[in-house]
């Protein structure tokens, strides 16, 4: 019992990046029936929103310490950052501390912009082009990003610490009656999770209970109809654009610290969460975040010692197993709606 | 001839020449100028040209014939390496069983693949090969790495059996492969005046077997078969509703473009008898992708072309650093040098990939049709200033 919540915990943080990937693919190919093979690259520049920040609080000068000498003799400098001169030490350390939550907003931001920039620019020229074109077009541009973030970045990961409130881990099992030390977790993870289901809440009920939601999802249903109507759908859709790439992008930030981003964390993920979409149902945003979870959760699943000396190798394949047995048995996905892109 | 029409048998001889010749055409630049840097006729960078231009004239027959855009070819490719490297350790280095091996192999493979994944199209195909070739590159590297040697990858050792050969040869080294004696590795040299030109036995070899393969590309584009994959293409709806089943036409192409990414994965083990995942990764998936589609899909020449080009300038363009740009721009200014250099820096290189996208994304934008469309525009534009009365005159078909 211990070992399957423990499984179940563990899933959840990677499902929830799963989900929240595949919550902005849906979008978009829900509202302007595109497939974005850029949308893992949107995940990784929101990792390196973070990490950018993160660098932009620590900028530091030096300066000397009095009565102090290093081993030379000469006074002996310190690297001072320019936040502790604005806040005062304590409050300064706490800023660069909070770096990676604190990029949330620093990322929405420019998350949305890029967004935005990305559909008037490139993707609103693709609307008439066939699904292979688009693919074509958005793997190009998946490329340039993660080669422009590689050349400023480097090649490498670069570690992001989550604050130190949140880097211990707790014990999951002694709260809940099991014998302590079975079930621990870290915080930080139990963080991201809950952001996540924040997220989707948000976005669920933005679509749900706003008038700029509710004719987003008309023009998801009927766009001719909704134009007919006299409402400018085309604006509300790169609007939307915009937010699936903030989604993706907060995915990312907030990830950070799980995973040390790279430059080619977002072509890892994107591939999962373009089969998480695929299981989840194209355009169903609950199929998107429910197989996000089931996925997460399943390959948690597969990764545990007992499973992997039944079926070896179950854990790498066990995602593209289920796509598969999906794809062929019920290719509109686990709540897709029939006849949405079913040949 | 050899049952072409004359304009495919002329286009068959013109690619013959070019590939017999290109130790001389790659290297036009004297050995000791300054413009060697441009010279591609060294045996590595020429076998890659042709092996790669196998592995796209395949994945054209897929693409640019029926449509169906296959996003994890590269795992036929790796699967004809590590069947090719197998037939190394086991039979003998002699390079024509391996290749044979690594065609049937792969063949044998994407029969099963395409068999699964031809059941839908569209997206849905592009995600469903992707998941298998990620599939098949996640075992290679964890479960199966008995067969495939996992992370290191497949290499010959000393006590292989090779039944029909020897395990070692007198000096106590790993034997190269060879095709009946003649060493894959082993090259000639011309030296004429200031120029070296260097042939080699691998090159000449897959060199053949491009031609062998782009003759028979044409033969398959030409033929009936062919003219039914593109009708699958245009409107596989309509193929269905006369009552005509198309998926036996789509698996026959799916099947032989996988059995020449296998012969393209088994030269490239003859030329290098080593086999590693990585081939196998949806990135190798997506670079084929990329050449076909810069070269030309659906065009003849095209899938080489873009091989070629793809091929060249990432081993030149990689090659390119500051020192070599400062080189080029000293006859400007000296703050106009720095920045030249600066802003052209990112592109070169480790950049060259940057370089990469970025023409992959014009391409798709303005070029849908390839180099192939972009020669043909040019040459319609050069030739088209005189006969303009003539391009008023026509009629478009109706749709």
């Amino acid at each position: 019992m211990d070992a399957i919540l423990l499984q179940i915990l563990n899933g959840l943080d990677k499902g929830s990046a799963y989900a929240l990937i595949a919550l902005g693919l849906t979008l978009i190919f829900g509202t302007l029936g595109v497939v974005n093979f850029a949308h893992g690259a949107l995940f990784m520049i929101g990792a390196f929103c973070s990490v950018t920040l993160s660098r932009l609080f620590s900028l530091s000068h030096k300066v000397e310490v009095p009565g102090e000498t290093d081993f030379l003799g000469n006074p002996l400098k310190k690297d001072v950052p320019y936040l502790y001169d604005i806040f005062g030490e304590s409050t300064g350390a706490a800023i660069i501390d909070w770096a990676v939550p604190l990029s949330i907003l620093f990322a929405i931001p420019i998350m949305l912009a890029v967004g935005y920039a990305m559909e008037r620019g490139l993707i609103k020229h693709f609307y008439k082009r066939p699904h292979a074109d688009q693919i074509l077009v958005t793997f190009g541009l998946a490329i340039v990003l993660q080669e422009v973030i590689k050349y400023y970045f480097g090649a490498n990961p670069i570690p992001t610490p989550a604050p130190s409130a949140f880097t211990g881990s707790f014990d999951f099992g002694a709260m809940l009656g099991f014998d302590p030390n079975t079930i621990i977790y870290p915080y930080w993870r139990l963080v991201y999770f809950a952001f996540a289901v924040v997220i989707i809440g948000a976005v669920f009920s933005f679509l749900q209970f706003t008038t700029f939601g509710m004719v987003v999802r008309a023009g998801m249903a009927d766009r001719e109809t909704v134009g007919l109507l006299g409402i400018n759908i085309d604006r509300r859709f790169t609007i939307m654009f915009g937010i699936a790439a903030a989604v993706a992008g907060l995915a990312g930030v907030m990830y950070a610290p799980i995973n040390s981003p790279n430059y080619h964390m977002g072509m890892d993920f994107l591939v999962l969460s373009f089969v998480v979409v695929v299981v989840g149902g194209m355009g169903s945003l609950p199929g998107a975040v429910l197989a996000g979870f089931l996925l997460g959760v399943l390959e948690s699943f597969a990764s545990m010692r007992e499973v992997i000396d039944l079926i070896p190798g179950i854990n790498q394949v066990i995602i593209y197993l289920v796509a598969i047995i999906i794809l062929l048995t019920r290719p509109r996905g686990l709540m897709g709606r029939k006849g949405v892109m079913e040949d | 001839m050899f049952g072409l029409e004359k304009k495919d048998t002329s286009l068959l001889l013109i690619v013959a020449v070019l590939t017999m010749f290109a130790p001389f055409i790659l290297n036009p630049f004297p050995t000791d100028s300054a413009l060697a840097q441009f010279n591609a006729g060294y045996p590595d960078l020429m076998q890659r040209f042709v092996i790669f231009g196998i592995f796209a004239i395949g994945f054209n027959i897929l693409f640019g014939l029926t449509g169906y855009l296959s996003f994890g070819h590269a795992a036929f490719l790796g699967v004809g390496s590590y069947a090719a490297v197998w037939m190394f350790k086991l039979i003998g280095m002699n390079v024509l069983p391996a290749i044979l091996l690594a065609i049937i192999v792969s063949g044998l493979f994407s029969v099963i693949i395409g068999y699964v994944s031809l059941r839908r199209s569209g997206i849905y195909f592009s995600i469903l090969t992707l998941a298998f070739a990620q599939m098949s590159f996640a075992l290679a590297y964890s479960v199966l790495t008995p067969i495939t040697g996992g992370e290191t990858g497949l290499q010959l050792a000393l006590d292989d059996p090779r039944i029909l050969g020897v395990s070692q040869t007198a000096e106590g080294n790993i034997p190269v492969p060879s095709l009946f004696g003649l060493e894959m590795r082993s090259t000639a040299e011309l030296v004429v005046g200031p120029w070296e030109f260097v042939f080699n036995v691998g090159y000449y070899t897959s060199a053949l077997f491009m031609l062998a393969s782009f003759y028979l590309a044409i033969r398959i584009f030409r033929s009936p078969f062919g003219m039914m994959l593109r009708a699958v293409k245009s409107n596989q709806q309509r193929m269905n509703y006369t009552g005509l089943n198309t998926r036996p036409y789509t698996l026959a192409a799916f099947v032989i473009s996988g059995m020449y990414a296998g012969l393209a994965g088994g030269l490239m083990a003859s030329m290098d008898p080593l086999a590693g995942a990585e081939r196998m990764q949806w990135t190798a998936s997506g670079e084929v992708v990329l050449m076909t589609i810069l070269g030309g899909a659906g065009t003849l020449i095209g899938p080489v072309l873009g091989a070629g080009f793809i091929k060249y300038f990432e081993n030149i363009f990689s090659k390119i650093n500051d020192n070599v740009l400062h080189g080029w721009f000293a006859f400007l200014p000296d703050g106009m040098e720095d920045f030249v250099v600066f802003i052209i820096h990112p592109f070169i290189g480790k950049g060259w990939h940057l370089t990469l996208g970025i023409l992959f994304m014009m391409v798709v934008i303005f070029l849908p049709g390839g180099l192939v469309e972009g020669g043909q525009r040019i040459s319609s534009w050069v030739r088209g200033r005189k006969s303009e009365d003539k391009a008023k005159g026509k009629t478009e078909p109706a749709e």
